[in-house]
């Protein structure tokens, strides 16, 4: 399988580990007064999704970069290869 | 300076770095290199340009790129984030030559001891890396440097000369089983 990284260009999937859930990114507050709901929610509850998914992946062997990778489950198409900090800054965080 | 008796020893444990002649193809170890990484900190891209350019005087390299000026050679390892080698006999203390440089704007790490450099020469360069590792090296050209896998052992790949010369940084605790990969490699080619 190839990733085709946004720096780095096509790399081989071996490069590469998997985390799981782009969901992952929306650590909650560990100070709300819910956030033992919010935690349980956030480690155990995931969909599973037949289709189009969105996903965490390390460039371990590369430049040690998170990717938000999305992939059909279903045929193990990428469609698309983005770095997790600027999603993470577009939806709002710091770093 | 502190005096001592201890005999340095090269990666692979001799007094002298090894050379293997397989072929065509020429497997050198080196240990006359300093290396060092450096990292631009979070909001200080001005004075680290400014430092850059005082330290090195080149255009700092992009995403798979090397650049060379004068003892160092940079070559890019991830966002905002470089490795810098120059000549041993010149560099020893490369982290603190570079620290006075960069000051507060960067957070240098001495890697001398950790890395070990093996360097292929010859036309099968490319037949033996491609029978080790997944990065397409035929097509990297001059400069080129990248960071990949070679028998489940991290590397750094810089190319030198396209087709000609290469050079591999692992891990120096690894480097008998990267040359003995290697030579294993170029043996069934060279």
């Amino acid at each position: 399988m190839i990733i085709n990284h946004p720096l780095l260009g096509p790399r081989d999937s071996q490069e590469f580990t998997y985390l799981g859930d782009m969901s992952l990114i929306n650590r909650p507050d560990w100070e709300a007064d819910d956030a033992v709901d919010q935690f349980h929610e956030y480690l155990y509850l995931r969909d599973n999704p037949a289709g189009e998914h969105k996903e965490l992946w390390f460039h371990e062997q590369g430049d040690r970069s998170w990717l938000v990778v999305t992939r059909n489950t279903l045929t193990h198409d990428i469609t698309k290869v983005e770095i997790a900090k600027d999603i993470a800054r577009q939806m709002g965080r710091s770093k | 300076m502190l005096k001592h008796s201890l005999k340095p020893l090269t990666p692979l444990g001799s007094d002298e770095p090894d050379s293997t002649v397989i072929g065509n193809l020429k497997i050198t170890e080196r240990d006359d290199f300093s290396f060092a990484s450096i990292a631009q900190r979070d909001g200080k891209s001005r004075p680290f340009a400014a430092a850059a350019k005082r330290a090195f005087n080149l255009k700092l390299p992009g995403p798979g790129q090397s650049a060379s000026n004068g003892d160092y050679t940079l070559f890019w390892s991830s966002p905002e984030q470089w490795f810098v080698e120059a000549p041993m006999a010149t560099h020893e203390d490369i982290a603190s030559i570079l620290k006075a440089e960069f000051e507060e704007s960067a957070s240098i790490t001495e890697q001398s001891g950790g890395w070990c450099r093996f360097d292929l020469e010859g036309d099968a360069s490319v037949s033996t890396l491609e029978r080790l590792c997944a990065v397409d090296t035929a097509m990297m050209t001059d400069q080129a440097a990248t960071r990949s896998v070679i028998e489940h052992i991290g590397v750094f790949i810089v190319c030198r000369s396209a087709g000609q010369y290469f050079s591999i940084y692992g891990p120096r605790s690894s480097a008998g089983s990267l040359h003995h990969a290697l030579v294993s490699a170029a043996k069934s080619v060279a």
